[in-house]
């Protein structure tokens, strides 16, 4: 099957003349989780945003396949963007739910960029938007919590939702931002556990930014290492030695 | 002041063997200092020549109290018989003015507020004229806008509902303005990031956050506008305010009590509803 997702020559200058990304490429497959570790300030959430075009890349091609065929999202404008957006989920460090809102819209905002305005301002999301949103809070362990405010929730609640809102969407690519980096280390498991499994049940590829490299050996099939703004290790979790990681994050006491 | 001089009685004990130790923390540094002692001269200064330019006439001074007690006896009691003749009819006259007033001025600032939030509107040419637009509307103060739309649709309550709405368009404009630079940009970018567009942004993650914000608002300006509106009256503009100008000018002083009672009650009363209310929004 031919990559969902293919990178080509991505760099990021948020100050001229200071690349941040550094002419990068990347093939992510139709399936599994691809772990992304490195140094904070290396450019991981920076490469995830560029995917979305949260953040304006510089330069380079980022191709993403799935059902609606391929494109290039770092051409698209408007419109176009949208579509294509709507088409990437994406799970955040700080969940970045609308607090004030019930879980369950916070789940059916993930259908905003397929309703219409008119449907959401009433409220009126169609049927089977309602059905698929019950059924992914059965799927994360929320179901007796549809109608509660999202600010009542706990950390790993709050993030199950997020993973909900980011699958309502029906991605062709799923993108997490240190999704447990707020979540004590128990419930981190659990929300990775559920995030491996849901994505497998749906098909959906994983790019993670992950701190935590113990989990990410447990749950990736690929571990992408960075540094310095450029993948300096790719390859499965066993082949990740303590040399790749000394090179990695630099200095080795803490190894 | 605050110079951190630890350690003395400690190093009197121990023959001082701490001196190495002993580091010195001053708050702030002597610039710093001379800028503050230069502020508070400019601040004695300023009261001073405020003092000396308000010309108090000594005469009037002296007599003061004895105006007031006399004022306070003529008003003596209330025309109680009053309030139902005429203040009645004012004074919902007034609420009237406030309440629409209220939602004029609403109308107009939302408009303005998102033009003038930074993170909405990323054109800062747009974000300045807004502002200017915010700080127009309140450099004029109510009573200045009543004579402005008195001229343009003559003296009633009409005029006065405009220049409510215009005094409160800069007020509203702005807390509403500073509400929506101060909420969350998480859940934004989650929307923007589930492709839903600026419409579904500004309605599914911008109103839920700022809805405490824009209520409270409105209910505070609301309080303000019943008190504003009810002295419109003084320049023609419909209200209380026409009541008791016509009772001070034929001195009518037991009819003046009634209206400054009835006043008094009703902005009692807009204060208790309003906390009540607001401590129920959040």
């Amino acid at each position: 099957m031919s990559a969902a997702l293919d990178i080509r020559g991505l760099t990021k200058e948020y100050v001229r003349g200071k690349p941040v990304l550094r002419n990068l490429d990347l093939s992510i497959g139709a399936e599994g989780i691809t772990a992304i570790i490195g140094p904070s300030g290396t450019g991981k959430s920076t490469l995830l945003r560029c995917i979305n075009r949260l953040v304006e890349p510089t330069k380079g091609e980022i191709r993403l396949t799935g059902a609606e065929g391929t494109i290039d999202v770092a051409k698209l404008r408007g419109r176009g963007l949208r579509l294509a957006r709507r088409r990437i989920g994406m799970v955040f460090q700080e969940y970045n739910l609308v607090e004030r809102l019930s879980v369950m819209e916070n789940v059916l905002c993930g259908r905003l960029g397929y309703v219409p305005l008119w449907r959401a301002w009433l409220r009126k999301y169609p049927e089977e938007d309602i059905a698929r949103a019950f059924a992914l809070l059965d799927a994360v362990g929320l179901p007796e919590h549809a109608t509660r405010r999202a600010d009542a929730l706990s950390g790993g609640q709050r993030q199950r939702v997020g993973i909900a809102r980011a699958l309502m969407q029906r991605p062709d690519l799923l993108l997490a931002d240190e999704p447990t980096s707020s979540l004590d280390p128990r419930t981190s498991v659990e929300v990775l556990e559920m995030l491996t499994k849901l994505a497998a049940a749906e098909g959906v590829p994983v790019i993670i930014n992950i701190h935590n490299v113990a989990l990410a050996k447990r749950y990736a099939r690929r571990i992408v290492g960075m540094h310095e703004g450029a993948i300096i290790f790719d390859g499965p979790p066993e082949a990740l030695q303590d040399d790749h990681l000394r090179r990695i994050y630099g200095g080795e006491d803490w190894l | 002041m605050s110079a951190a001089k630890g350690g003395d009685a400690m190093s009197a004990a121990t023959g001082d063997t701490l001196a190495p130790l002993r580091r010195e923390w001053i708050r702030h540094t002597p610039g710093e200092r001379l800028v503050r002692w230069a502020m508070f001269l400019a601040v004695v200064a300023a009261v001073v020549w405020a003092v000396r330019t308000i010309d108090i006439i000594p005469e009037f001074l002296a007599d003061a109290p004895e105006q007031m007690a006399d004022l306070l006896v003529r008003m003596w009691p209330p025309d109680l018989a009053y309030y139902p003749r005429t203040v009645h009819a004012a004074l919902v006259e007034t609420l009237h003015i406030a309440t629409l007033g209220t939602v004029f001025g609403f109308v107009m600032a939302i408009p303005l507020a998102l033009m003038a939030a930074r993170n909405i509107c990323r054109v800062p040419a747009l974000n300045a004229l807004a502002q200017v637009g915010l700080v127009a509307s309140r450099s004029v103060n109510s009573l200045v806008w009543a004579l402005i739309f008195v001229a343009v649709f003559g003296p009633g309550a009409a005029a006065g509902v405009f220049a409510i709405a215009f005094r409160s368009i800069g007020f509203v404009g702005k807390l509403l303005a500073e509400a929506l630079e101060e909420m969350n940009p998480g859940p934004r970018e989650a929307l923007r990031a589930a492709g839903a567009p600026w419409g579904a942004e500004m309605l599914k993650a911008v109103w839920p956050q700022v809805r405490p914000a824009v209520w409270g608002v409105a209910l505070f300006r609301w309080d303000i506008n019943v008190r504003e509106s009810a002295v419109l009256g003084l320049v023609g503009a419909g209200g209380i305010g026409v009541v008791l100008e016509d009772a001070i000018n034929f001195f009518q002083w037991d009819q003046v009590a009634t209206i400054l009672l009835a006043i008094l009650a009703v902005v009692l009363i807009a204060e208790i509803v309003v906390t009540r209310v607001r401590a129920g929004l959040l």
